[in-house]
């Protein structure tokens, strides 16, 4: 049975945007929660007793929690967070760097982040040897590279697929954000709270191309993988990912759960989908060809 | 300070021509790919077959110089094979060292070849020591190359925690994106570093003149476009200006090259062990003047760190071959954030 997940949020909502979010997606078709802050650590609006707390209600509404580590780490501080979320005690961890795969390998289990770079077999075998239950797929994979991994998955291992959000396409030490307003990144005034879907780059033809969030890039398109239920189903895919959007996430969630239910057709979807951004979809990734992309459905 | 350790100075080589002036002006040791997609500088015309490494390893060791084998973009499952041959190669050529990002290639090197030295790819993202020690512990890793989004201090932090060796960029074309963590080329191409090893692919750009001025396109997207006074530079995607809010601008960076010259007394006071010169896609002509150039900078730095001034002559002669005809130290200095 395919399960549903939501990824963590990768933008700075306010406090109160978080929490009531999190209220409404206990009460959503989802069936696990990725909580914590993965961009910046200068975002504090939650911290991690408040994540905790967080996901003790999605615990209580039926949800699977897991907790999610900054992608890039490069302070001191930034480890002790980490520390403090690999010994949590209560939820599971995915990993998004390496330093949070050796604090986790051979005493818990975790989830191995889709910035691991795993891109074969070999390496997933490997996370799988050092105690990882799911593994998330590199969103620079196709469908033709996933297949032959699908093929030979060691016991016990899951496969996640990011099927629906904008991309996070790369990550930087320096905040374009910040950059952007003229302002150094330690002092960048937490310009990013300002942008609760992330701060648009055009280029010079006003072509919306990128998205700048913080020291993360995105694409502009928003990657959507619902018309290929079927191959993700007939590759045993276990979890689909959701990235969450300041507006339409519940929406989204919804269209996926009635098309993996099969109470709903991906085309419906599809159609009602196009009402919710102006940006445009891409799924070239998937497709094996450059990711902004998007196949005729 | 004569106990200051004397860093490895690490050339770039796309051919035997170029590892041959690399040798010749002072390297310790050169980098060099195979001809495939196995190395992150995948580029037509470029890297060396088994007899040219051969050859490469004959002259270096001749010269007391060694040669490391790039193998550092990530094998897919069906490709598996080119990747572990490559491996297998690289040992029996008898290189000095492969550097290797995949963490299945790693496990597989360290099994098959455990006296083959291993490095850490910048491709690897490996940012802190957490990370690194990991590498070791798992892998075996003699050294690790580190991403060019760390500051000075954070460094010297790294270098502080871990007894693997750290080897920095030290001149070259700055990535501003954590290596190994940008899949932007491949969004707007299809071919990114980590699975073919290239960005901004040269079959994807497109120059058009126009009336709004000179347009430099990848695959369709406007990166830039100049006015007739201004310098084209190639379309390297994070380099281009684009449009954010009113403003057009280099939103993500300018085309300028990393220089860390004026860092060297810092970055020898910590015991860095090795420099690395990007660039294997570049001239025989840049690999010799930058070699020279930072061979008497750490030379002029080892005799004498407290008087080391970075000299006009040795900017001149860079400035000749720099990307953008400007300089940044980047992350190392903290402001550029």
């Amino acid at each position: 049975m395919m399960k549903l997940a939501l990824g963590p949020v990768l933008y700075y909502w306010s406090r109160d945007t978080l929490l009531s979010f999190y209220d409404d997606i206990a009460a959503s078709p989802v069936d696990i929660v990725y909580l914590g802050e993965t961009v910046c650590s200068r975002r504090h609006n939650l911290r991690l007793q408040d994540w905790l707390n967080v996901g003790d209600k999605l615990i209580d509404a039926g949800k699977q929690v897991v907790l999610s580590t900054q992608v890039l780490i490069e302070s001191e501080s930034e480890l002790k967070t980490l520390r403090n979320i690999v010994e949590n005690g209560r939820f599971m961890v995915e990993a998004n760097d390496m330093g949070a795969v050796r604090l986790l390998a051979g005493k818990l289990p975790f989830v191995a982040g889709a910035h691991l770079n795993i891109f074969n077999m070999r390496t997933v075998q490997f996370f799988a040897s050092m105690g990882a239950q799911r593994w998330v797929m590199a969103q620079e994979m196709s469908r033709e590279m996933l297949e032959p991994i699908q093929q030979q998955m060691p016991a016990g291992m899951e496969t996640e697929v990011f099927v629906y959000g904008r991309l996070p396409l790369a990550f930087s030490a320096r905040c374009f954000t910040a950059r952007a307003h003229n302002l150094p990144k330690d002092d960048c005034r937490f310009r990013c709270e300002d942008y609760p879907d992330g701060l648009a780059m055009h280029t010079r033809d006003d072509d919306a191309f990128l998205v700048l969030n913080g020291i993360q890039t995105q694409s502009a398109r928003i990657y959507n993988l619902i018309g290929e239920m079927d191959s993700l189903r007939s590759l045993g895919v276990n979890v689909l990912r959701i990235s969450p959007q300041i507006e339409h996430s519940e929406e989204v969630i919804q269209l996926f759960r009635d098309c993996m239910d099969q109470t709903g057709s991906p085309h419906t979807a599809l159609q009602h989908m196009e009402k919710l951004t102006s940006d445009g979809y891409c799924d070239g990734y998937w497709q094996g060809r450059a990711g902004l992309e998007q196949s005729s459905i | 300070m004569s106990s200051t350790l004397k860093p490895d100075l690490v050339c770039p080589a796309g051919n035997l021509p170029a590892l041959k002036a690399a040798i010749d002006h002072g390297a310790d040791c050169v980098y060099i790919g195979f001809r495939d997609g196995t190395n992150a500088r995948n580029f037509a015309g470029l890297n060396f077959d088994a007899n040219a490494t051969r050859e490469g390893i004959r002259y270096a060791h001749a010269a007391g110089a060694k040669v490391l084998v790039a193998l550092n973009t990530y094998p897919k499952t069906d490709n598996w094979q080119r990747w572990q041959d490559a491996v297998d190669m690289s040992a029996a050529l008898g290189v000095d060292a492969i550097i290797l990002a995949d963490l299945g290639l790693l496990q597989y090197a360290a099994e098959k070849h455990p006296q083959l030295r291993r490095h850490l790819s910048v491709q690897g993202s490996a940012t802190h020591y957490e990370a690194i020690n990991f590498y070791q512990e798992q892998f075996g890793i003699s050294r690790a190359v580190l991403p060019r989004v760390l500051s000075l201090a954070q460094v010297e932090h790294v270098q502080k925690h871990t007894s693997v060796e750290i080897e920095v960029f030290g001149f070259g074309s700055l990535c501003v994106m954590v290596e190994g963590r940008c899949a932007l080329s491949a969004y707007v191409t299809g071919e990114s570093p980590n699975t073919c090893g290239v960005c901004s692919p040269a079959k994807a750009v497109q120059w058009q003149k126009t009336n709004s001025g000179l347009e430099s396109r990848l695959n369709g997207v406007l990166i830039d476009r100049y006015a007739d006074h201004e310098n084209a530079a190639y379309p390297t995607l994070c380099k281009g200006r684009f449009k954010v809010g009113d403003e057009t601008y280099y939103a993500i960076e300018e085309p300028a090259s990393l220089n860390t010259l004026a860092l060297l007394p810092e970055l020898m006071r910590m015991g860095i062990s090795a420099i690395k010169i990007e660039g294997r896609q570049r001239s025989t002509a840049y690999v010799a003047q930058v070699t020279r150039v930072w061979r008497q900078a750490i030379d002029t730095c080892q005799r004498a760190p407290d008087s080391y001034v970075v000299q006009g002559a040795w900017m001149t002669e860079l400035n000749k071959v720099a990307e953008g005809q400007q300089h940044t130290l980047g992350a190392y200095h903290r402001p550029w954030k």
